[in-house]
C-alpha cells in the first residue's frame, strides 16, 4: 500500500459519513466520494497531499455530490416533470466522525453477504471498485453492480444513517463481525504469487476490525475477532512454501512467526476473557493463542484446546467445532478415541462425506499407524476439497 | 463461491431445437437473454459464452507414442459443450436455482460444478 493509498483509505469513511450527514442521500454521496478518491489517487502524488486531505476529499466530494445531485434533478424533472424539494448546498459538510453508523449501514440485514462485503470496503474501507474485483478474483462490473443493487436496497429498505437503537446493537454488531470475518477468510490465501498485486484482505479486515474495537473497546466479541485475525496472520510467514504449497501448522517454522501480532493477540483476548461474557470469537481466538504460544508443536497444550472447544462447542456449536474439538480429543487421549468418536461424528448429515472429515481420519489414521486406510482418506479428502493449496496439501499426504 | 453452469448438447437435443419454429427458438434466445440480465443485475454474473459447434473445434495432437485419446476427436453420439456460465454466488443451491434457468435444463443436460478456489483453511 502506498502512503496516499493508505491515507485515501484512512480518509474514506469520514468523508462519505461527513457528506451523508450533511445532505442525505447515501447512494449519491457514496458516488461523489468514490469519484472523490478518485480525483486524489490521480492528482496527490503528482501535485502532492494537500494539507488538510479530509478537508481536501469532503470539499471535491461535495461539489461532486451536487453535480450528480443536479444532473439526477435534471433527468427526474425531464422524466417526470416535477420538481425537487431539496436546492443543492453550495458549502462543504462538516467534518463529523460517524464510521461506526456507516459500517451498520454497509452490513444492513436487507443485503446479501457479498453486497455487505463489496459495500464495506468501498464505502468503510476507502477500496475503488477495481481494487475489491481484483482482490475477489471477479470482473469489475461484477463489484459495481453488487454495490449499486446493495445500495438500491438500502435505500428501499427505508434504513437511515443513524446508529441502530440499543436493542437491535448486539445483532448488527454480529452481522459487522461476520462481514469483517467472511473479508479475512477471503483472503487468507496461501498461494504468493497472484495475491500480488492484489489488494490484501487480511489486511484490510485487520485495519477495519480495529477500527471496530477503537470504537467499542468494551465489546468481548470484537475484541476477540481482532485477536482472532491477528493471531491467525502472525503465522502466514510460515504458511506456505516460497512455491505456493501448505505447510501445517506442526511443521510450521515457529521462528518466522510474527511475535508482536501474537503479544497483541493474546494481550487482546485474555483481557476480554476476563472483563466481558465468553463469546465465540473469543473461544477461536483463545485456541489461536495457545497454539502461538508453544515454542514447539510438541509443547501445545492440547488439554487445554480440548478445554477450549468443550466450551466453544456449547456456546456455538457445528460441525467444524465437532471435527476440531475431535483433533484435540485424539492429542489428549489417543488416535483410537479420537477415531471412534470420528465414527459417531459420521452420523451428523452435515459431516457426512465432508472431505475434512476424510482429512481428519486420514490425519488420526496417521497417528495410529495405519499408514494404508490413512492414504485411502487422504485420497478422498483430496477429490473432495474445494481448495487448490489444499487439494495438493492432501495429494501429498496420500503419497 | 464460484461454480461453472455447463449446457451439453446432444443429437437428440439437436433434433428437438432443429424442430422448433422461428417462434419457439426467439422464446428459447429470449430465455437466455433474460437469464444473463438477471445474473448481470445481481452481480452473479463472471462470464457467459456460447461455443461454436464442435465441428469448428480442433484438437491438439498427442505426441508420439503418448496418445491417451480413446475416442476420435468429434464423436457424433457423445454430450458436447455447448456453452457455458461462471457465476459468482452465496451457495450451491443458488447456483443449481440458475442453473435450473436455462432452457436446456428441462432436458436434463446442465451441470453444476465448484470451481477450486486458491485460498485455504489452515492444517
Amino acid at each position: 500500500m502506498t502512503e496516499v493509498e493508505s491515507l485515501l483509505r484512512e480518509h474514506a469513511p469520514h468523508v462519505l459519513a461527513a457528506l451523508v450527514r450533511h445532505h442525505g442521500g447515501f447512494e449519491t454521496c457514496e458516488d461523489a466520494v468514490q469519484e472523490a478518491l478518485l480525483v486524489a489517487a490521480t492528482r496527490w502524488p503528482v501535485d502532492g497531499v494537500p494539507a488538510n486531505p479530509r478537508g481536501w476529499l469532503i470539499t471535491v466530494a461535495a461539489r461532486r455530490r451536487t453535480e450528480l445531485w443536479r444532473n439526477e434533478t435534471a433527468r427526474r424533472r425531464r422524466e417526470e416533470a416535477v420538481a425537487l424539494l431539496e436546492p443543492p448546498e453550495a458549502e462543504p459538510p462538516p467534518d463529523v466522525d460517524d464510521t461506526l453508523t456507516l459500517l451498520f449501514l454497509c452490513c444492513h440485514p436487507a443485503l446479501t453477504p457479498a453486497s455487505q462485503v463489496a459495500l464495506t470496503l468501498r464505502a468503510v474501507g476507502g477500496l475503488t471498485t477495481g481494487e475489491i474485483a481484483r482482490a475477489f478474483l471477479v470482473p469489475e462490473p461484477t463489484i459495481g453492480q453488487r454495490i449499486s443493487r446493495a445500495k438500491q436496497r438500502i435505500k428501499a429498505s427505508g434504513a437511515q444513517f443513524r446508529m441502530p437503537p440499543p436493542d437491535e446493537r448486539p445483532a448488527r454488531i454480529a452481522a459487522v463481525l461476520r462481514v469483517l470475518y467472511l473479508i479475512f477468510n477471503e483472503g487468507y490465501t496461501a498461494s504468493s504469487g497472484p495475491a500480488l498485486h492484489r489488494v490484501e484482505l487480511t489486511v484490510e479486515a485487520i485495519r477495519l476490525t480495529r477500527r471496530l474495537h477503537a470504537y467499542l473497546p468494551g465489546d468481548g466479541e470484537v475484541a476477540g475477532l481482532l485477536a482472532l485475525m491477528l493471531l491467525t496472520d502472525a503465522r502466514r510467514p510460515a504458511r506456505a512454501r516460497p512455491d505456493g504449497s501448505l505447510v501445517p501448522l506442526a511443521e510450521q517454522d515457529r521462528g518466522r512467526w510474527d511475535a508482536a501480532a501474537i503479544a497483541e493477540g493474546v494481550a487482546l483476548v485474555s483481557r476480554a476473557l476476563t472483563t466481558t461474557e465468553v463469546g465465540p470469537y473469543q473461544l477461536q481466538a483463545a485456541i489461536a493463542a495457545v497454539h502461538d504460544e508453544a515454542a514447539r508443536a510438541a509443547d501445545t497444550d492440547w488439554a487445554q484446546i480440548l478445554g477450549l472447544y468443550d466450551l466453544l462447542d456449547r456456546v456455538a456449536p457445528g460441525p467444524m467445532v465437532t471435527l476440531n474439538r475431535i483433533v484435540a480429543v485424539a492429542m489428549v487421549y489417543g488416535p483410537t478415541t479420537g477415531l471412534a468418536q470420528l465414527d459417531r461424528a459420521e452420523s451428523d448429515a452435515a459431516l457426512a462425506g465432508h472431505y475434512r472429515l476424510h482429512a481428519v481420519r486420514a490425519h488420526l489414521l496417521d497417528l495410529a499407524g495405519d499408514r494404508e486406510a490413512a492414504r485411502e482418506q487422504y485420497r478422498l479428502a483430496a477429490k473432495r476439497t474445494l481448495s487448490v493449496p489444499e487439494q495438493r496439501y492432501l495429494e501429498s499426504k496420500a503419497g | 463461491m464460484k461454480y461453472l453452469i455447463m449446457i451439453w448438447h446432444n443429437p437428440k437435443s439437436r433434433e428437438i431445437w432443429e424442430s422448433f419454429s422461428d417462434a419457439e427458438r426467439a422464446e428459447g434466445w429470449r430465455a437466455y437473454a433474460e437469464l444473463n440480465e438477471s445474473l448481470n443485475a445481481s452481480g452473479e454474473m463472471v462470464i457467459s459464452e456460447a461455443l461454436a459447434d464442435p465441428s469448428q473445434g480442433r484438437r491438439v495432437p498427442a505426441a508420439e507414442g503418448q496418445s491417451l485419446a480413446t475416442d476420435g476427436p468429434f464423436p457424433e453420439v457423445k454430450e458436447q459443450l455447448a456453452g457455458f456460465f461462471l457465476v459468482d454466488c452465496e451457495s450451491f443451491d443458488r447456483a443449481m436455482e440458475i442453473a435450473g434457468q436455462v432452457p436446456e435444463s428441462g432436458l436434463g443436460l446442465v451441470e453444476v460444478r465448484p470451481i477450486l478456489a486458491m485460498n485455504g483453511p489452515d492444517m
